[in-house]
């Protein structure tokens, strides 16, 4: 188990290297910076030390040095908790961005608990029941869930919100305590607000994982080892629940790697829509921007957290089916 | 079939039954592998109606959009703002039943309290809509003149918006069909690409194993680990600016496309390893054929089923992908419009709940989605004839 940790650990280090400078690289691509915006701007204000403070900021980035340089400079950076400073807002990076990570890693999270609490049962009632009315209907609404994109499906629920409740449901927050420091009130009013971006998000990989879960569960049902435990006049509960079920969650586990990726992707964008505090409306502006050191550091998170969750979907993996741990 | 004849439990002299041989299985093993899959393709009702329904789609907006629009897509009309759809009614207000379906024109006015335009129907006229009418004038498929369209008012002055107008008084309809135009092509030439790729790399990836195996599953890894939005958009940031408008939309195809293949190649892979077990693969080297020609005569179309449906599965994504970046303003820009575009005016929250009707785009886009997925499943039920 350790030798295979630490194999994963090794691989996953060496991805993040990689991924670090292909995102630095085409956070990069744009010809021209924010700098160049920032120094016009300056300028045109009269500042007389416009062009001192471009020269502190070009040495302190080393942004006339070659490319590489820029990187290991950016890169090194990481380790002391620097990634740089936000142009457009004037700020350190770190300073803009620890929140709404910490936000996003809600969202996510919750999201694929919920993916997974409503796939799991719809997935074995369908594959028990198959072609049932049910099956039909939830197949029905599988296939629609995968064709709407999220952010249509975030614009439908406040069009209907503020047309039947009134109101409007963005933000993970009321007014009140949008700004207030943490309490069980906050908490609770966190909670009101996070199962409508929840549910949101949730849609295409539920629809997703239904379809795999009653795909292995119909598989394994064929097996003769169901028949074996069937003819031993076993309750069909136990056959199912002890027998099929916990060998069709195997290949769902290995998708995690996959609807973690659809999640992150998906709330980014529903994220504008719903005016989340999230990681998605600071990016996209930022890229618009091209202030490069917040949309790099952001890409970078996104791909770490992506990355770090295929870890742990590994890790589960190997912990749950040994044959992984002696590839 | 001729199945009913052929069932009738033949009877011989001595009054015995003969074996009844099921026709069906007689028939299967006569017929190809190609007509196996026509079958079962054919035996999937969904998908049928799918490839209808795209194969409308494709005709109406990619090939003749300006023959079934109302209006030229970029009119604008000050006078029109946000008009809602018109309802296509056959029954008048009193009850009176029209063979031709008509609409009741809007009466606009301007309500100074809320600064919103308020449009009531106008009960009093009736305007009929005629199919195969004279409007604007086009070129149709781009060569001949002429100015018949597929429906519309008698006048071509007169509004008629089945599905309501925007912000500039522009018809929403005649936008969303010359807007499908690029939706739907976006995801054709991205999967080409996809298709490219992800066969050639996947191919050589399980052909040869070894060293060039693992560097290429090291960069499918890589390129499956970055999250998809975030990436497409960091790319389509860095298209340049002053690129025209198609440039720009095959750079969108090929962003896509880029990480696109990833999945495809690694399916692909899989596939020719096992193919590249098999007897007769060792047969064709023991006969003295190049690894050239192996793939090219026995891995690639052996899985050439697999890769159609894989491909036709994917490019729903794609075209979720070119909305997603359209909407966000990252994607396809003017004067080129997508069905991502058009969704575009709905990012303001306070416009679409005032004007539901500019979020339509979006329903095509869903159409146009659940039609490929249908059809893709079709498709793989068809490439394995002879699973169950």
């Amino acid at each position: 188990m350790t030798a295979f940790l630490v194999r994963r650990s090794f691989y996953m280090i060496f991805t993040l290297i990689v991924v670090s400078i292909l995102g630095f690289i085409i956070i990069n691509l744009p010809p021209g910076t924010y700098l160049d915006v920032y120094i016009a701007e300056l300028q045109s204000m009269g500042t007389a030390t416009a062009m001192e403070q471009r020269q502190a900021i070009v040495q302190r980035f080393g942004l006339d040095q070659p490319l590489y340089y820029q990187y290991w400079n950016w890169i090194s950076g990481f380790i002391r908790g620097d990634f740089g400073i936000s142009f457009m807002y004037e700020r350190p990076v770190s300073d803009l961005i620890w929140s709404r990570l910490g936000y996003t890693v809600i969202l996510s999270t919750s999201t694929l608990i919920f993916t997974w609490l409503v796939a799991l049962p719809i997935g074995i009632y369908s594959a028990v029941n198959k072609y049932s009315i049910g099956d039909n209907i939830f197949t029905f609404f599988g296939f629609l869930g995968l064709s709407i994109p999220n952010f249509l499906l975030a614009l439908v629920f406040m069009v209907i919100s503020a047309r039947v409740l009134g109101h409007t449901v963005g933000g993970l927050f009321s007014m009140e305590y949008r700004d207030a420091v943490w309490s069980i009130g906050k908490f609770i009013d966190l909670l009101k607000h996070l199962w409508i971006p929840v549910i949101v998000v949730g849609t295409a990989g539920t629809a997703t994982l239904i379809r795999i879960m009653r795909g292995n569960l119909l598989d394994i049902l064929n097996q003769q080892y169901i028949q074996t435990a069937r003819a031993k006049g076993l309750k069909e509960n136990i056959v199912i629940y002890k027998h099929a079920v916990r060998n069709a969650i195997h290949p769902l586990i290995m998708q995690l790697g996959m609807t973690f990726p659809q999640i992150i992707s998906g709330g980014m964008i529903v994220a504008i829509v719903l005016s989340l505090p999230t990681v998605g409306p600071m990016y996209f502006e930022a890229l618009a921007q091209q202030d490069m050191y917040l949309a790099g550091t952001f890409l970078m998170m996104v791909s770490f957290l992506l990355i770090f969750g295929n870890l742990v979907a590994d890790f589960l993996l190997a912990l749950v089916d040994p044959r992984i741990r002696y590839e | 079939m001729s199945n009913s004849e052929i069932r009738e439990p033949a009877v011989s002299p001595e009054g015995q039954k003969e074996v009844n041989i099921d026709p069906d299985i007689q028939q299967i093993k006569s017929l190809s592998r190609f007509q196996l899959m026509k079958r079962a393709f054919f035996k999937n009702k969904l998908a049928i109606a799918a490839g209808f329904v795209l194969i409308i789609l494709y005709i109406t907006m990619v090939f003749f959009p300006n023959l079934f629009s109302t209006h030229p897509p970029f009119q604008q009309d000050r006078n029109n703002m946000y008009a809602p759809p018109q309802r296509i009614r056959f029954f008048d207000v009193d009850g009176n039943f029209n063979l031709r379906p008509f609409v009741y024109p809007y009466d606009m006015e301007l309500d100074f309290e809320t600064f919103q335009y308020e449009y009531t129907p106008n009960y009093d006229e009736k305007k009929f809509i005629y199919f195969f009418n004279r409007g604007f004038s086009y070129k149709l498929g781009g060569f001949w003149d002429t100015d018949i369209h597929f429906m519309g008012l008698e006048s071509e002055e007169d509004m008629f918006f089945i599905f309501g107008s925007d912000r500039m008084g522009r018809d929403i309809f005649s936008r969303i069909v010359h807007a499908g135009r690029v939706s739907l092509t976006v995801g054709l030439v991205g999967v080409a690409l996809t298709i490219i790729l992800g066969s050639f790399f996947g191919t050589l990836s399980g052909y040869m194993g070894g060293i060039i195996d693992q560097i290429i599953q090291r960069i499918i890894e890589i390129l499956l680990s970055f999250p998809t939005i975030p990436l497409w958009a960091a790319l389509a940031a860095a298209l340049p600016q002053d690129w025209s408008s198609i440039r720009i939309f095959f750079g969108i195809s090929i962003i896509i496309a880029l990480r696109n293949w990833a999945g495809l190649g690694r399916q692909v892979r899989g596939k020719v390893m096992s193919f590249r077990e098999s007897e007769y693969t060792i047969a064709a080297r023991i006969g003295g054929a190049s690894h050239l020609y192996i793939i090219l005569h026995h891995m690639i179309p052996n899985a050439f089923s697999h890769i159609i449906v894989i491909g036709t599965l994917s490019i729903p994504a794609m075209i979720i992908a070119e909305t997603a970046l359209s909407f966000l303003g990252l994607g396809i820009q003017p004067p080129m419009v997508s069905w991502g575009t058009l969704l575009e005016a709905s990012q303001r929250v306070n416009v679409v709940i005032n004007y539901p009707w500019i979020m339509i785009p979006g329903l095509f886009v869903v159409i146009a989605v659940l039609a490929f997925n249908f059809l893709g499943d079709g498709f793989r039920d068809a490439a394995d004839p002879f699973s169950s």
